[in-house]
């Protein structure tokens, strides 16, 4: 089974502070979703509404048609593990807050949980508050995957983990994910090592939607024209510039978006055309509306 | 496997070009099956979506052809097709670059001619 979501116009106020604003987009589902953005961009905030952790201060969230907020029927089969993996009373040990889970959970495999649990070395009878950062992120995930919930959300679930345990949890996420396929979000700073995970991507700036498309596209998007500065200048003419350095008589400009003409203009002018790496247009986009490029 | 594919191009396009590669060099035959998606994106660590869609264009482009329910197979023309279209694009992604770069260094091309007429050993370095 998987679940549309849908977001329409919302927008979440903390008194005078605004966290999210005109925000609308439609998740189908069956699908992993990559939520990034820079820290105080809005992607926890987003992620307790889907979850009907808080409400919207106006607009819309849906799941499979139904409002999220207060309704049990929705909020059973939506998951979201908080940052630091914190799930229930932090002084019950691991084993106590599986039970929890477990009876919380209609989709929870118990099975699975423990072989999680044993994947990652976590001790069953220590308290949660008493494992370490890493350990804590790795019980958060082994709970989210466990509750095969149609909608399970990580928020930055990487924190703390050593290589080979994200690695572990990159595994068994495809793994739980190919076998039974439903919305996943990841919220993550590790641009680089996640996206591949990712089919489509979400990107956040101050609390609005800069970017909600398919992965590989946006990676298609970005190029880099790299030659004499004038050249440069006369090619990109009129283009999004994303960035632009200069050494000495060399110019070498980030684009985003570009036509083929573009393309074929620089290789016609001789200009060294490069790829952009995703991490890279990140913080491109990202920049604050303030700075100055 | 981690960090195989460059993360700066479209991974679909990568997986691709790699099984391209495979039925070009004959690591592929005709009508062998290939991995399936699922096994694909497990062993690379990609979004099941990404190797799918790497499958579509192949099959788009002839290159692969599907067995309802059982699987992706390698069209019996492919390796001929890719071939071609290598041969075609042979002289400029690989001769005009060489050439280019044999200019500004100052290498005559009568050399280059020379040292590709050669006879060469079993390393292919030119005795």
């Amino acid at each position: 089974m998987t679940l549309t979501i849908t977001v329409n116009d919302l927008q979440v106020r903390y008194g005078e502070t605004v966290g999210l604003q005109d925000l609308s987009a439609e998740l189908p589902g069956g699908k992993i979703y990559g939520l990034l953005g820079r820290n105080g961009s809005g992607k926890t905030s987003l992620l307790a509404v889907l979850a009907g952790f808080r409400k919207p201060s106006a607009g819309t969230v849906t799941v499979d048609g139904l409002p999220v907020f207060e309704n049990s029927r929705i909020t059973r089969q939506v998951c979201l593990i908080r940052e630091s993996g914190i799930v229930g009373d932090p002084t019950d040990s691991v084993r106590d807050t599986l039970d929890v889970a477990r009876r919380l959970r209609p989709g929870w495999d118990a099975g699975y949980a423990t072989t999680l649990i044993e994947l990652f070395g976590l001790p069953p009878r220590k308290r949660v508050s008493e494992l370490s950062l890493g350990q804590r992120s790795a019980f958060g995930v082994a709970v989210g995957l466990a509750s095969r919930a149609p909608v399970t959300m990580f928020d930055e679930a990487h924190l703390g983990m050593d290589a080979p345990t994200r690695q572990a949890f990159q595994d068994e996420l495809l793994r739980d994910f190919i076998a039974r396929p439903r919305t996943i979000i990841i919220s993550t700073h590790l641009v680089e090592e996640h996206s591949p995970l990712f089919e489509r991507v979400l990107i956040l700036r101050e609390g609005r939607l800069l970017v909600h498309e398919d992965l590989d596209d946006l990676r298609a998007q970005g190029m880099s024209l790299t030659g004499p500065a004038a050249t440069v200048d006369g090619v990109v003419a009129g283009l999004t510039i994303l960035n632009q350095q200069q050494l000495g008589p060399t110019k070498s400009v980030t684009v985003s978006g570009a036509p083929d003409e573009v393309r074929r203009a620089a290789e016609a002018a001789g200009l060294e055309i490069g790829p952009v790496a995703v991490q890279d247009l990140f913080i491109h986009l990202t920049q604050p509306t303030g700075a100055t490029r | 496997m981690w960090g195989v594919f460059d993360e700066r191009r479209p991974i679909y396009r990568q997986i691709a070009e790699q099984i391209k590669n495979d039925v070009l060099r004959g690591v592929l035959h005709a009508d062998e099956q290939i991995m399936s998606t699922n096994q694909y994106a497990a062993f690379y660590r990609i979004n099941p979506a990404t190797a799918a869609k790497a499958f579509q264009q192949l099959v788009d482009e002839g290159l692969l052809y599907k067995r309802r329910g059982v699987g992706m197979f390698v069209s019996p023309g492919a390796q001929q097709t890719l071939r071609a279209e290598r041969r075609k694009r042979f002289f400029t992604d690989v001769v005009r670059p060489m050439v280019a770069e044999a200019q500004t260094i100052g290498i005559p091309l009568a050399d280059i001619v020379d040292h590709i007429q050669q006879p060469t050993d079993a390393t292919g370095e030119a005795r």
